[in-house]
């Protein structure tokens, strides 16, 4: 919540986990938290899974047209019958990971310790932990466990809200 | 010479603001922390950094591929 009336807020409704979807929360999180803005994400459905200790994300060319992989001086899509061949989201996954080393882009790992260094409050949908079993237990320290109404009651209060 | 120096060289968008960001906690104020880059994103990244945090960027330029920005904390 707002420190004083002056302090920016902003809040994030984090709705997908796979590598390349969970760049754009951690990204504008922990940024925002570094231009001195009050920050809550709003972790639910597949989003929850980047709050768990050990992350295993993933990535899949199946069903996502713009997906183009820089190879051999141009850009590679993938059919989706390709796409569906068992061992091709893996690879598209190492290929993901070794761009991200290559061209100095930030892990989620990184960016996520970056978010609760910078004291982003994180919320866990309660329906969600409850829908897919997810433990407490399984999660990263700090995340609260909230609904629906804790996070809008923060919401009107930000100048900020994104839904990603 | 600024008082600090991060080198984000070979980063990418947002970990040179990040490393700024950390750094400028052990600037005191009124000194100079000065980054070094090769995002050309971080040009117009710093300014707006610089504006919402109200530091001054005193010094922004660029030397072949390398950006070099120079922010005064203000407070």
């Amino acid at each position: 919540m707002n420190k004083d009336s002056n302090t920016k807020s902003m809040s994030m409704i984090v709705t997908k986990g796979t590598l390349d979807w969970a760049y754009p929360p951690f990204i504008l999180a922990t940024t925002a938290a570094a231009m001195g803005l009050d920050v809550t994400m709003f972790f639910t459905f597949y989003g929850l899974t980047l709050l768990k200790k050990k992350l295993n994300l993933k990535v899949s060319p199946l069903g996502n047209a713009a997906m183009e992989m820089p190879m051999f001086g141009m850009h590679l899509g993938m059919p989706n019958l390709v796409s569906a061949i068992p061992g091709v989201d893996a690879a598209a996954t190492v290929m993901m990971k070794s761009l991200i080393k290559k061209k100095g882009v930030a892990s989620i790992e990184e960016l996520r310790t970056a978010a609760v260094e910078s004291d982003v409050k994180m919320i866990a949908c309660q329906m969600t932990m409850d829908l897919f079993e997810y433990r407490l237990d399984e999660m990263i320290e700090g995340p609260v466990v909230g609904g629906a109404a804790t996070y809008i009651e923060n919401a009107t209060k930000c100048d900020i809200n994104l839904f990603i | 010479m600024a008082d600090q120096l991060v080198d984000a060289k070979g980063l990418n968008c947002p970990l040179p603001i990040l490393r700024a960001k950390k750094a400028l906690k052990d600037v005191a104020v009124g000194g100079t922390l000065q980054v070094l880059a090769t995002d050309p994103g971080a040009v117009k990244d710093f300014e707006a950094f610089c504006r919402a945090t109200g530091n001054d960027l005193v010094e922004s330029k660029v030397d072949g591929k390398i950006f070099s920005f120079v922010i005064k904390r203000t407070s």
